[in-house]
């Protein structure tokens, strides 16, 4: 369903991505672990292209972008469309309400009726356990709050997957499992999901896959018992010895 | 000083003359801020806000071209005098054909000092909006303008109020400046009046005072608009 293939990222001199090919089957849960500067938040941010690959062809369900040539602003725009992205600073808007934040996408871009839109915000709101905070601004809620009306801003575009770069990293401990248990709800449902994140518990929980990426490379791809019990790589090892 | 104020109190001659050059001067003096000041100010502000806008995206583009323009416009205007700008646009022009009428002459030059001035606190204000804020927007799919128009610039306002107050109320008080180009405004009004009568004391603090309760009717509007925007913060 997703494909990547020669992934190449550059900012300035610094090479980030070095050639990253990855496939990931629809209604799977993939998450990426790696050390800081490994390019896993790069990586899943080119996937939505807020960062332009250097080269590199990436495809969902049939839409392909290749990097190799220049790639019109309106093909861009459609494919973003494709992904929801969930941000580790949540990066709601403040001056819209929780309802307002999820409408902003089906109003504005796809242009659906306002009292359509506000039904279908208030389902999800519902759905991510937030239903009596729907007219609080983003500056009346907790974290976990403000992280759950980010996944369901990103759920009312109806992407094909979603992306999550380091959904709790921001968040008091306490707080972690509101947000988890969403994504493991999610996931449940069968939403294709990439996550990038150090929660090592809702990988081996909820993931059908861990990827483990260091300097710009997949080192190694399994199933998380696999990964996490009896990994092949000596990099692998020695990263996840060193945080568990 | 002593001996008008002594002339103002102790001759009810003097007296009664004052009040009454008091009382039928404010008419004229209301009618030429109401028809003239008010309105230049708003026509003013309003087409000097959107140049300062376009003025401030032009300086954040990517296009070396729109930001040269834009540098070379804010500091021409920002390193000339506005009473130079106002005489060049009024009197200067006419010399190469072009006649301008003085009120609309007053409002060109007017709306390309406050573009210029202004477009700098619209800049910062958009730039200190997170990074993150563009990246939400363009992750639901929203285009360029769109997440200018509905995210960024809403945001943007909440900053600029207080520096842009400072600028609405400093160019009310600009105004004046076009009596020099024989806009009838209330600056003016208040010369012919006081040319007549030559109680300058008077008439000149009279416009002063109206000046004054226009500028602190303005600083309690933008507290509510403050009030208002920071409702979400």
């Amino acid at each position: 369903m997703i494909s990547i293939q020669g992934l190449y990222k550059q900012f300035g001199n610094l090479e980030v991505l070095k050639g990253i090919d990855l496939e990931v089957e629809k209604g799977n849960v993939v998450v990426i672990i790696g050390p800081s500067g490994s390019g896993k938040t790069t990586m899943l941010r080119c996937l939505n292209v807020l960062e332009t690959p250097t080269k590199g062809i990436i495809s969902i369900e049939g839409n392909t972008l290749d990097f190799s040539g220049t790639v019109p602003k309106k093909n861009i725009a459609s494919f973003r469309r494709l992904t929801g992205m969930v941000f580790q600073s949540y990066n709601l808007f403040p001056h819209k309400t929780a309802l307002g934040n999820v409408m902003e996408g089906p109003v504005i871009v796809k242009n659906e009726n306002k009292d359509h839109a506000r039904k279908k915000a208030q389902a999800l709101l519902e759905k991510v356990g937030l239903e009596d905070k729907v007219d609080f601004y983003p500056a009346q809620l907790s974290g976990g709050q403000q992280q759950r009306v980010g996944i369901a801003r990103a759920l009312a575009m109806e992407p094909k997957v979603m992306l999550f770069d380091e959904p709790t990293s921001a968040l008091d401990p306490e707080l972690v499992g509101e947000v988890l248990k969403v994504m493991k709800d999610l996931a449940n449902e069968g939403m294709t999901m990439i996550v990038v994140t150090h929660e090592m518990r809702f990988a081996r929980e909820a993931a059908d896959e861990v990827i483990f990426m260091d300097q710009g490379v997949v080192v190694e791809r399994n199933r998380p018992e696999i990964i996490f019990t009896n990994p092949k790589e000596d990099r692998t090892r020695k990263f996840l010895n060193m945080i568990q | 000083m002593k001996m008008y104020l002594n002339s103002i109190f102790t001759d009810p001659e003097r007296t009664a003359r004052l009040m009454d050059i008091a009382q039928s001067s404010f008419l004229p003096l209301l009618k030429g801020a109401i028809f003239y000041t008010i309105p230049l100010t708003i026509i003013t502000f309003i087409v000097g806000l959107i140049l300062a806008i376009l003025t401030a995206l032009a300086r954040i583009s990517h296009v070396k071209v729109f930001q040269m323009i834009a540098r070379v416009y804010v500091s021409a205007i920002r390193g000339t005098p506005l009473l130079v700008q106002l005489f060049i646009i009024f009197y200067g022009l006419p010399n190469i054909g072009i006649i301008i009428d003085s009120y609309i002459a007053a409002i060109i030059g007017f709306s390309l000092s406050v573009g210029a001035y202004t477009s700098e606190i619209i800049r910062a204000a958009i730039l200190s909006t997170p990074k993150g804020q563009w990246e939400a927007g363009y992750s639901i799919g929203m285009s360029y303008s769109q997440v200018l128009r509905r995210i960024i610039l809403p945001q943007a306002a909440r900053v600029s109020i207080p520096p842009l107050s400072n600028s609405f109320i400093s160019l009310v008080k600009d105004t004046s400046l076009a009596s020099l180009v024989l806009v009838s405004e209330m600056f003016r009004k208040a010369q012919e009046i006081a040319a007549s009568n030559y109680e300058f004391l008077l008439v000149y603090s009279e416009a002063a005072l109206i000046y004054w309760v226009i500028c602190f009717i303005l600083s309690i509007i933008q507290q509510v608009f403050e009030k208002k925007l920071d409702r979400y913060v």
